[in-house]
């Protein structure tokens, strides 16, 4: 726990000192936004086509965290520096799981908002609209830091994380979608299928914290 | 004897080489691809001793170290650390090694202080103000601790690195050029942060040849290829392992 939390800070420190990651992701997504205001000549989205735009481009803003989440590690010794400590390796994953996750709540923080006044998204909708990205968060990040502790290690790592990421987080955009869909639609937010998505999006993620639990330490060694 | 307590580590590295060996390599090898780096290296260290590895650029030098810091799983042979058998017991290993390698380990954007913090915490260290500030005086930093590591020299880099490897007390150092980026007077002070106190056991890999083999009661001498020219007692090395290593470069 302790080195989980000495990571934990350490990236959020950097972070905060460097403003790498959270600033771009907000700006990738407040343009891809506009960009697709001015795409679909709409001012107002609802049902289906509002969740598919904003979760992926939710989805494409994490990919910009998600590829420089162990980009330091990797150049600066970090990985040694676990490795020469007395800790496990899934401090490490739990740590940059929990890091990724801020980022992409700090990113909803400033686009969700965006996308409610750019496309004329009602406010009641919005509240179980933060359940459904909390959970599609925990599995970008999860899956997220483990396809990046791969990546990082190849020269091609901006190509070979998204090639790898997005058909495993597939199911998150379904699960997610079917469950934002009925939020956003035009008369209000409606809860009829809400339920069995959220259910599935919490399996997801819980079968993946499982799998990097128990493969995080073979990745990490040579 | 069950067969449980026939694999203890003990025996084990009993089964190597002494009971007291820190390190005991036997018929290690690594490759890289196809190419073998280093071949059949055996060597034992026993406690509080030094051990020079010696070899010219591209001999695998510090591919011996990173085996022996559990950073690189040999591919053949038996490698026993502090009476770990690895790559199998490494976590019996880590945190009770100090290593220096060429690259400091240390965040850019941390102070050196942080950095230092950062380990402790890895480390489980209690409390680890007074040690920080007792090595940050003791490697002449005590006034450049609050500054963001990207902004140090290389020399001043490779104290703060130095600082870290002690951080944790350890009982074997592996150092790779310790004194490099080091003007004489910052030597002077490494030299006596990374000597040999408390019984501490230490492999270092430098190419300052004669000063190396000064400070060893074993060396390893590599030859270009890999393959190894001299391993063990300093006294036992024969000018002529040296000049084949060499040539004429060394006397």
């Amino acid at each position: 726990m302790n080195a989980f939390r000495a990571i934990l800070a350490k990236d959020l420190r950097t972070e905060l000192r460097t403003l790498e990651s959270v600033p771009a992701m907000a700006l990738f997504a407040a343009t891809t936004f506009v960009l697709f205001r001015f795409g679909l000549d709409r001012t107002t989205l609802e049902g289906s086509l509002a969740a598919g735009v904003l979760l992926a481009t939710v989805l494409f803003a994490a990919i910009l965290a998600i590829n420089r989440v162990f980009v330091a590690e990797r150049e600066q010794g970090g990985f040694d520096v676990i490795r020469l400590a007395p800790v496990d390796g899934t401090s490490l994953f739990a740590a940059k799981v929990c890091v990724l996750a801020i980022y992409l709540l700090a990113l909803e923080l400033i686009a969700v908002p965006v996308f409610a006044i750019l496309f004329g998204v009602g406010a009641a909708g919005l509240a179980p609209l933060a359940a459904v990205l909390v959970l599609a968060d925990l599995g970008l990040a999860t899956v997220g830091a483990l396809v990046s502790s791969i990546a990082v290690n190849s020269r091609a790592r901006d190509l070979i994380g998204p090639l790898l990421l997005l058909p495993l987080l597939v199911p998150v955009m379904i699960a997610a979608a079917g469950a934002a869909e009925p939020l956003l639609a035009a008369g209000g937010p409606a809860y009829g299928e809400f339920g069995q998505w959220m259910a599935i999006l919490a399996l997801y993620d819980l079968v993946f914290v499982a799998v990097g639990y128990a493969v995080y330490d073979f990745l990490l060694e040579d | 004897m069950s067969m449980e307590s026939a694999l203890e580590p003990s025996t084990a590295a009993g089964t190597h080489g002494g009971p007291e060996a820190v390190i005991a390599l036997t018929g290690v090898r690594r490759d890289y691809g196809e190419r073998p780096v280093v071949s059949d290296v055996s060597i034992e260290l026993a406690a509080g001793q030094t051990l020079a590895v010696l070899g010219p650029n591209g001999a695998g030098k510090t591919t011996v170290l990173r085996i022996l810091a559990t950073l690189l799983r040999p591919s053949a042979g038996g490698v026993t650390v502090l009476g770990a058998r690895l790559p199998s017991e490494a976590w019996k290993a880590r945190g009770r090694i100090g290593y220096l390698g060429h690259q400091p380990l240390l965040y850019r954007e941390l102070t050196v202080r942080e950095n230092l913090g950062f380990n402790a915490r890895l480390h489980g260290i209690e409390r680890p103000e007074a040690r920080i500030e007792e090595l940050l005086g003791r490697a002449g930093l005590a006034r450049r601790g609050g500054e963001l590591v990207r902004n140090l020299s290389a020399g001043m880099l490779q104290r703060a690195a130095i600082c870290r490897a002690l951080l944790h007390e350890p009982e074997l150092l592996l150092l790779d050029e310790p004194r490099s980026h080091l003007d004489p007077a910052a030597g002077v002070i490494v030299d006596e942060l990374l000597g040999p106190e408390r019984g501490r056991s230490r492999v270092i890999v430098t190419h300052a040849v004669e000063a190396g083999l000064v400070e060893a009661d074993q060396v390893l001498l590599l030859r270009a290829d890999g393959i190894v020219a001299h391993a063990g007692p300093v006294a036992a090395l024969s000018p002529g392992d040296a000049r084949a290593v060499y040539g004429g470069a060394v006397r």
